[in-house]
């Protein structure tokens, strides 16, 4: 009998998970809240995000030469997260650049994915932070409409700057903030998904949010607490940026001291800083960490630690 | 914690119903077998016959060289044709002895019933192990009398036999544990009283529900005298890894680079239990096993009696043949088994299954760079961060890989089979292993 064999090493079996199918599981969870955004800011919110998701596959498919637009998914993404972080109306030019940059120095200069030390679409809005910094912050914050969908809108101060929102509005999301910040309910309802699919472990956005809680219960009590939690993008950032599986660290220990270590810079820069928001810049000094902190909390082998109870 | 299982481990499909609950089988009667001469690890044999030689079933064919070893046996009665190297399972060809079967099975004078195991002493029962050639059947094949002769300062408490068969579509365990719960009880009671060893452990993982009921009625109807219980195991590969098993059942942690019978244990599989109890028994050595022939690529899954040597293309063959879009010819199981770059290869002792998977399950992926998603890390058994080891020893760092603990690892393939970005990384740990050991020689 002729019949050609393969050979390869073991194990035969592959897991039906691969880098796409965790990408669109990520893009799933990302749905109730992109839901959210539109329902709350209205057409505005949609053109936003397609942008952003659009320029950021763009960007990818030219550096990479490749003719699959969605490749493995990251890019959309990236693209995705950036517009959650951004307001939800800034000029189209300024959503464009983000996704460029979050793409091309954020991630495909190191390498492409994998190989980036920094959060992507947060390198994006760091760099739009501070070169655009009026279009990005300031005077940009729309008063949601609910069910406006092409409704005009007004601009009021962030709940981050007024400390006068209700916790209810803040936890259903009827305030201003960035596009995808604001309704914790849609983020926990997406981040469940993320659980539930085993892509995220309670680690980062328990030691995140915790800390961030604490500190905020620490310098105004139980309700400031809660505050800092839901205002602003603290659960956006622990729920889907801190937890991006490339700029986070493995080892489960790195993982808790990664999220406190996001808190606490957090926290740092909303009480002692110039700015009213600490989550990107939280994030973004914690990924350039992540790898010291893997080679620092090396888990113990099996067998390591002697339990003989003979 | 009720359930009993350890840190770690995936849960892929099991694909056992194809073979599960089949009665075994004897497979047809090769008109030639061809009997490797190293089939354990450690030192192979010598041929203990020549060319034009009559031997009979059971005959011993090779002699140990080593304290490491056991002997082989012929599986039929026939003529010696040939000793030559031949294809074996684990790559580089083998001496083996080809034997022509005149198809008469006759028996070896020396084979008959030794004293029964109440009268014999553990000496005798070494012995006895040792002479039929009995070694690990659930793969490793490490030689069974090695295992129940530990260093004079070593106390064993606890036999464990695993009943796990955690590896997906394999079931030949299974089937023991339902046609031959008596002689795997009466084996663990010899293991038990060869190591004087007070307590007996069977684990069984709780998809074999019927298999956990077999096993406590043989207990309890031949289980006299002896403290033996069976422990039902959560359904999570690899359960029925050596260490994993002993941390479940007992809650001892093997502490790395050492043998279970640091944490006073010894474990053996049923497939060798029953083997002892026909060695006692019957003096019958192991001259054959039950291995399942699965997977999606045979027409006729079954678990088959297939004596030593038996080509693996004649199994085949009884089993329907392969289906047209069969692609990968596996030895062992899923898992760990071993690819064949052919069918022309001889069954032995270690060949716990046969499986033939189709181009459904032989993808050609493309490797992605880590992406760190950390899930190798989560179900590493051996809590090692295989991600690291891997990427190590693909830039041939290999201090860094053995840093990260590659020479801990015992390749079971959780983090291959659980990474989304295809990176092969038993593949490369088992380089790493490679490198560092040939390294540590000089």
């Amino acid at each position: 009998m002729e019949r050609k064999l393969v050979v390869s090493s073991s194990p035969h079996l592959k897991s039906p998970d691969d880098i796409q199918s965790i990408m669109v599981d990520v893009l799933v969870a990302l749905f109730p809240v992109a839901l959210m955004a539109v329902f709350l800011f209205g057409y505005r919110a949609l053109i936003t995000m397609i942008i952003a998701m659009v320029v950021a596959m763009a960007t990818e498919a030219i550096i990479l030469r490749k003719g699959n637009f969605f490749g493995d998914g990251s890019a959309a993404v990236t693209g995705l997260l950036l517009a959650m972080t951004l307001p939800p109306a800034p000029p189209w030019w300024v959503v464009a650049i983000g996704s460029i940059v979050a793409i091309a120095i954020g991630k495909q200069i190191y390498g492409g994915l994998g190989n980036n030390i920094f959060n992507p679409a947060l390198v994006g809005r760091a760099v739009l932070v501070v070169s655009w910094g009026t279009h990005i912050a300031g005077n940009v914050w729309l008063k949601p409409v609910p069910f406006g969908f092409t409704a005009d809108m007004v601009t009021q101060a962030s709940p981050l700057t007024t400390f006068n929102a209700s916790l209810g509005d803040l936890f259903l999301g009827t305030v201003s903030g960035s596009l995808g910040e604001t309704s914790a309910l849609a983020l926990i309802i997406g981040a469940v998904w993320l659980f539930y699919r085993g892509h995220i472990d309670w680690r980062i956005p328990g030691g995140f949010i915790g800390v961030v809680f604490l500190l905020g219960l620490i310098s105004g009590g139980f309700s400031m607490g809660l505050y800092h939690v839901l205002a602003g993008g603290v659960l956006l950032g622990a729920l889907f940026m801190a937890t991006d599986m490339v700029t986070s660290p493995v080892t489960p220990a790195g993982k808790l001291i990664f999220g406190v270590g996001c808190g606490v810079v957090t926290m740092a820069i909303r009480l002692f800083g110039s700015l009213p928001e600490g989550v990107t810049f939280g994030i973004l000094l914690m990924n350039g960490l992540a790898p010291l902190i893997d080679n620092l909390t090396l888990p113990k082998k099996f067998g390591e630690v002697k339990k003989i109870n003979a | 914690m009720s359930e009993r299982t350890f840190v770690g481990g995936i849960h892929p499909s099991y694909f056992k119903e194809s073979t599960a609950g089949m009665p075994i089988a004897p497979a047809r009667s090769p008109s030639q077998v061809i009997i490797p001469l190293h089939q354990n690890i450690g030192a192979p044999c010598e041929a203990t016959v020549k060319v034009g030689d009559e031997v009979k079933i059971g005959q011993k064919i090779g002699e140990p060289k080593g304290f490491v070893s056991a002997p082989i046996h012929a599986s039929v009665s026939g003529k010696v044709i040939k000793i030559e190297p031949y294809n074996h399972p684990l790559g580089n060809p083998v001496n083996a002895v080809f034997i022509e079967n005149d198809g008469q099975d006759t028996p070896y004078e020396v084979m008959k019933p030794n004293k029964p195991l109440e009268e014999l002493t553990p000496e005798e029962i070494i012995k006895i192990s040792k002479e039929a050639g009995l070694v690990g059947l659930g793969g490793a094949t490490f030689p069974t009398h090695v295992k129940l002769s530990p260093p004079s300062d070593i106390v064993i408490d606890t036999v464990i036999i695993n009943g796990a068969e955690c590896e997906p579509f394999l079931t030949a365990d299974h089937a023991l544990m339902l046609e031959r719960a008596d002689d795997i009880v009466y084996g663990l009671k010899a293991f038990m009283k060869a190591l004087r060893a007070t307590k007996g452990i069977i684990g069984i993982e709780d998809n074999k529900p019927d298999a956990v009921e077999s096993m406590k009625r043989a207990i309890a109807e031949g289980g006299g005298g002896y403290d033996i219980e069976v422990h039902t195991l959560h359904t999570k590969y690899p359960q029925g890894a050596e260490k994993m098993l002993i941390k479940a059942t007992t809650g001892r942690e093997v502490p790395p680079g050492a043998l279970p019978m640091a944490v006073s244990v010894v474990n053996q599989n049923t497939g060798t239990a029953v083997a002892m109890a026909e060695a006692i028994k019957l003096g019958k050595p192991l001259y054959e096993r039950v291995v399942t022939i699965t997977g999606p690529g045979v027409k006729e899954p079954a678990n088959l009696i297939v004596r030593n040597g038996t080509l693996v293309k004649d199994i085949i063959e009884q089993c329907g043949g392969m289906t047209d879009d069969a692609r990968k010819l596996i030895l062992g199981g899923p898992m760990m088994g071993l690819a064949q770059p052919t069918d022309d290869v001889p069954a032995i002792k270690g060949t716990s299954g046969i499986l033939i998977l189709t181009a459904e399950y032989v993808k050609d992926y493309s490797i992605a760079p880590c992406i760190k998603c950390g899930k190798c890390v989560e179900v590493c058994p051996m809590n090692l961060l295989p991600n690291f080891i891997g990427s190590a020893s693909e830039k041939e760092n290999m201090d860094l890989a053995e840093k990260y603990g590659a020479m801990d690892c015992f390749e079971c393939g959780c983090c291959t089979y659980t990474c989304p970005a295809r990176r092969p990384l038993v593949q490369w740990i088992r380089i790493a292993k490679g490198e560092i050991t040939a390294r540590r020689r000089k």
